[in-house]
């Protein structure tokens, strides 16, 4: 079998899997319909986040992404130059805090489960927190500090890997939609059709974020892959006074839940560009990028109860994007057992940035046939949790 | 009764509101401005009158009974200081209009929504400036912002002034600059004598019904006259110098494409520099009512002024830079169809006809005056392109170039060009223009700096705040503005 791969997708997750699998000597080609970052990797905030996860796989990666990213950001400015934008990797820490007391106990034995589970996450008090923050408003019931959040500007970071990639060999085709598959008469996929010709290789990889389940589908498979919408406000640039990323408790009970309506819940961080970055929004409205005015509304409420002083703050603009929602809340990364030569790293909902770098070493190493850094059965399109939603395979070529 | 909604109180504006109350629709008029008669009539707060006005403006009458007309209508609701922030579209009809109203620096704004029958977009162009090295420093103004300080103020922006650029609308703002007391040194329009001659000669008697057109060019020009400006063709300026603020300024020619002659500069000490490259239309509420624009970026509307969003019209300069004549024409008509008339009633036969003549008009203004491509000649690699977030020229091509990026959103977000307080409103186009030829093969995200889901800015707390019921609203502020509305 020779080494060659074609990656569907030119955001974050086909960014870094291209980057690792060209530097461990794959052939690899990233097709995109759009161009590189052109989903959801630029309407996102950068997050690289172990506060919003409890105890679980999703974790685990987490926690093996966090210590990727810390060498990452350095091999990349050391290989792309001094020329090329700063990924702005900074490890900034989070401030979870509640404003209720039943926000607060859940918040702390939440907090509490993840110290078993090695996260560093330290309870402060009113006084601890707000030395954190000056500016965050004195009705907190309880504040958690994880100082292993950290960030980067996604876009860079995306066009960052993807530099690297090509550096290594990989070759990137933008504007080139994928229409359908190759197989060989075995059934195995064996390439891509595309308006600009057939590509073709022994592995497929869809990287292809929230349209992952459209792309697998046209492949021939099902993958339940949905967009979530989400929206968030951005500022003018101001002195800076918030230092972390500060988010409400309930932030995390947004993140694993399923329900389709709207919720909101506040995220708020200042950038290096000195705007304040305001979240968020979840939404199961599928591909629907209209504007929703109540929406800002209730984030615009929710920011004011933890940073009063944002009253004043001018919104200068708003954007919004479509996370890759999976119904068991966790990423699919690795082979399709329905369809031999058709792989996955898709799934990744709104930690997709985060999650990139150990997703990509994960995957390679399952390609290469080399020992994974963690178990990668609990991300494998056949565990147990994704049957129920797997619907029989089409194979409608 | 129908509702109509018309956004912008500018010519076409005030038209297209009178159009509809003739048809006897409800109708409500928006504007940003504590005032009526847009950027084209702006002047004095009526608390200072001033006999001048109808020198300093062009159709001054026609300003003066559109708006006594609109403001002592009850059927006509005129809310100033309204800025609309958000144009949410709906399943049916043209959509919710999301708007703060109030004193930009004031407090105590309320929001109001409205969801009308039919929407008029007259939301009107800003300046095009083209950047080049020097045009950040204090004292070189836009065309317009010296017009409107001249025109809203009587303030001049300086007693040695240049005026350089490209488009008629020199002519007006050096007269505004002389009407304040500045001694105008000179008018420097880009292009050059064949191509003004192709955009302006032919066919000529397409412009005999656009005879006031001319009579009012005529007017500055006569007024050139008798001030002594030197109009000179094919010539720029290029740059601007000084430590504080501008001191003096390099004039040089340059070629059909607009591209520097070296060896022709020409160092003149001033105190202020107007430059004007044409206008912008501000299309943000027409992206975002989803109206599909044309291939030269401008609203694509029917014979009714109706674009392809349903039930939302567009007028004036958002449909093609066309003057105030065209956009009184587009005005009438959209507000006639938005009220519910048909493009073929009597009372539309003039204006139809009207709008005809001006069209031409507009399509010989792009043809003589027209931005050239070889404008980014002019920068170097420090000069700012985006003010607001000083992006200089050499760090969009560095940035281009190190990615590799096709992409104008990317590269936006990368440089971070565009992305401060005016959100582009003054470089986007010129980033474009310039990412555009530096990026191998062009720029392919299809992506364009004219979509700003937040269309004007707004406070946290407002945008928090519920909104307060549009019946029940009452303007509290002062002088003039309670008359003719709620």
């Amino acid at each position: 079998m020779t080494n060659d791969v074609i990656i569907v997708g030119a955001g974050i997750i086909g960014a870094a899997c291209a980057r690792s699998l060209a530097a461990a000597g794959c052939d690899v080609t990233v097709v995109d319909r759009g161009t590189t970052a052109g989903g959801t990797s630029s309407a996102c905030e950068g997050n690289l986040l172990v506060s919003d996860k409890g105890p679980g796989y999703e974790l685990v990666l987490a926690q093996y992404a966090s210590t990727l990213w810390k060498a990452a950001a350095v091999d990349l400015t050391e290989q792309l130059g001094p020329q090329f934008p700063s990924v702005e990797y900074e490890a900034k820490g989070g401030l979870v805090v509640a404003t209720t007391e039943a926000g607060a106990r859940v918040l702390l034995d939440f907090a509490a489960s993840q110290r078993s589970a090695g996260v560093d996450a330290c309870v402060l008090d009113a006084d601890a927190a707000h030395e954190l923050e000056p500016d965050l408003t004195p009705g907190i019931t309880a504040a958690v500090h994880y100082p292993e959040d950290a960030q980067v500007q996604p876009t860079i970071a995306t066009e960052a890997l993807m530099a690297s990639a090509r550096r290594y060999g990989a070759r990137l085709l933008e504007n080139t939609p994928v229409t359908g598959a190759i197989l060989d008469s075995a059934g195995a996929l064996v390439g891509v059709k595309t308006p600009a010709g057939d590509l073709r290789a022994s592995r497929v990889l869809i990287a292809a974020g929230p349209w992952s389940g459209d792309v697998a589908a046209l492949l021939g498979v099902h993958l339940p892959v949905r967009p979530r919408r989400g929206e968030l406000l951005v500022t003018s640039r101001m002195p800076h006074r918030i230092f972390h990323k500060v988010y409400d408790a309930d932030y995390v009970g947004a993140v694993g839940s399923d329900d389709s309506a709207l919720q909101t819940s506040s995220v708020i961080e200042s950038t290096a560009g000195g705007t304040v970055l305001i979240g968020s929004s979840r939404q199961q409205v599928g591909f629907d990028a209209r504007l929703r005015v109540d929406a800002l509304s209730e984030i615009a409420a929710k920011a004011l109860r933890l940073f009063p002083f944002l009253a004043g703050a001018a919104v200068i603009r708003s954007y919004g994007g479509f996370r890759p929602f999976m119904p068991d809340h966790l990423p699919v990364i690795g082979e399709d057992p329905r369809m031999p030569g058709l792989w996955h790293a898709a799934g990744h909902e709104g930690a997709g940035i985060g999650l990139s770098l150990a997703t990509a070493e994960l995957l390679t190493a399952l390609m290469l046939k080399r020992p994974t850094h963690l178990d990668a059965s609990p991300f494998s399109a056949a565990r147990a949790s994704l049957a129920p939603h797997l619907k029989a395979a089409s194979y409608a070529i | 009764m129908i509702q109509v909604l018309v956004i912008g109180a500018g010519p076409a504006g005030l038209a297209a509101a009178r159009a509809a109350r003739r048809l006897g629709a409800s109708v409500t008029l928006l504007d940003s401005s504590d005032q009526l008669g847009g950027q084209f009539w702006r002047h004095l707060p009526a608390a200072r009158p001033a006999a001048r006005e109808r020198i300093l403006h062009h159709g001054w009458d026609t300003f003066q009974s559109l708006s006594a007309t609109l403001e002592s209508d009850g059927g006509c609701r005129i809310i100033r200081s309204a800025n609309v922030f958000a144009l949410e579209t709906a399943a049916a009809g043209p959509g919710t209009v999301h708007v703060i109203v109030g004193a930009p620096d004031g407090v105590g704004r309320k929001r109001l929504s409205f969801s009308p029958d039919a929407i008029v977009l007259a939301t009107g162009a800003h300046d095009r400036t083209l950047p080049f090295p020097g045009w950040d420093l204090p004292g070189v103004f836009t065309g317009g912002a010296a017009q409107a300080l001249a025109k809203g103020e009587r303030l001049a922006v300086g007693r040695r002034v240049v005026v350089s650029g490209a488009g008629p609308f020199l002519l007006p703002v050096a007269a505004s600059l002389v009407a304040v007391g500045s001694r105008v040194l000179g008018v420097y329009e880009a292009n050059r004598l064949p191509a003004l001659v192709r955009g302006w000669l032919p066919r000529p008697w397409q412009l005999l019904g656009a005879w006031k057109k001319g009579a009012e060019l005529g007017g500055y020009a006569r007024g050139h006259l008798a001030h002594r400006i030197p109009y000179k063709l094919g010539r720029a300026v290029v740059a601007a110098h000084g430590t504080d603020r501008v001191e003096s300024v390099t004039v040089a020619e340059i070629t059909a494409d607009w591209t520097p002659i070296p060896g022709t500069e020409r160092r003149i000490a001033v105190d202020a520099v107007c430059i004007s490259h044409g206008f912008t239309p501000r299309l943000e509420l027409a992206v975002a009512a989803g109206c599909a624009l044309t291939l030269e970026r401008f609203v694509r509307v029917d014979d009714r002024q109706h674009s392809s969003a349903p039930g939302v019209y567009a007028a004036g300069e958002i449909t093609g830079i066309g003057g105030v004549d065209l956009a009184l024409a587009e005005g009438t008509i959209a507000g006639h169809a938005a009220a519910g008339g048909t493009i073929g009633d009597r009372a539309l036969r003039t204006t139809v006809r009207g709008r005809r003549t001006f069209q031409g008009f507009a399509a010989r203004i792009e043809a003589a005056h027209g931005i050239r491509a070889g404008w980014p000649e002019m920068l170097t690699s420090d000069t700012i392109v985006c003010r607001c977030e000083e992006v200089t020229y050499g760090h969009l091509c560095e940035t281009a170039e190190s990615t590799g990026s096709r992409s104008l959103r990317a590269i936006k977000l990368s440089t971070r060009a565009g992305l401060g307080i005016c959100q582009g409103r003054i470089c986007g186009r010129s980033v474009e223009e310039l990412l555009a030829c530096r990026a191998g093969g062009g720029l392919v995200d299809g992506v364009n700096t004219d979509r700003r889901p937040i269309s004007g800015t707004i406070r946290l707390g407002e945008l928090a705040a519920a909104v307060t019921p549009a019946d029940s609203y009452r303007l509290t502020s002062t002088s003039e503005s309670s008359k003719g509305t709620l």
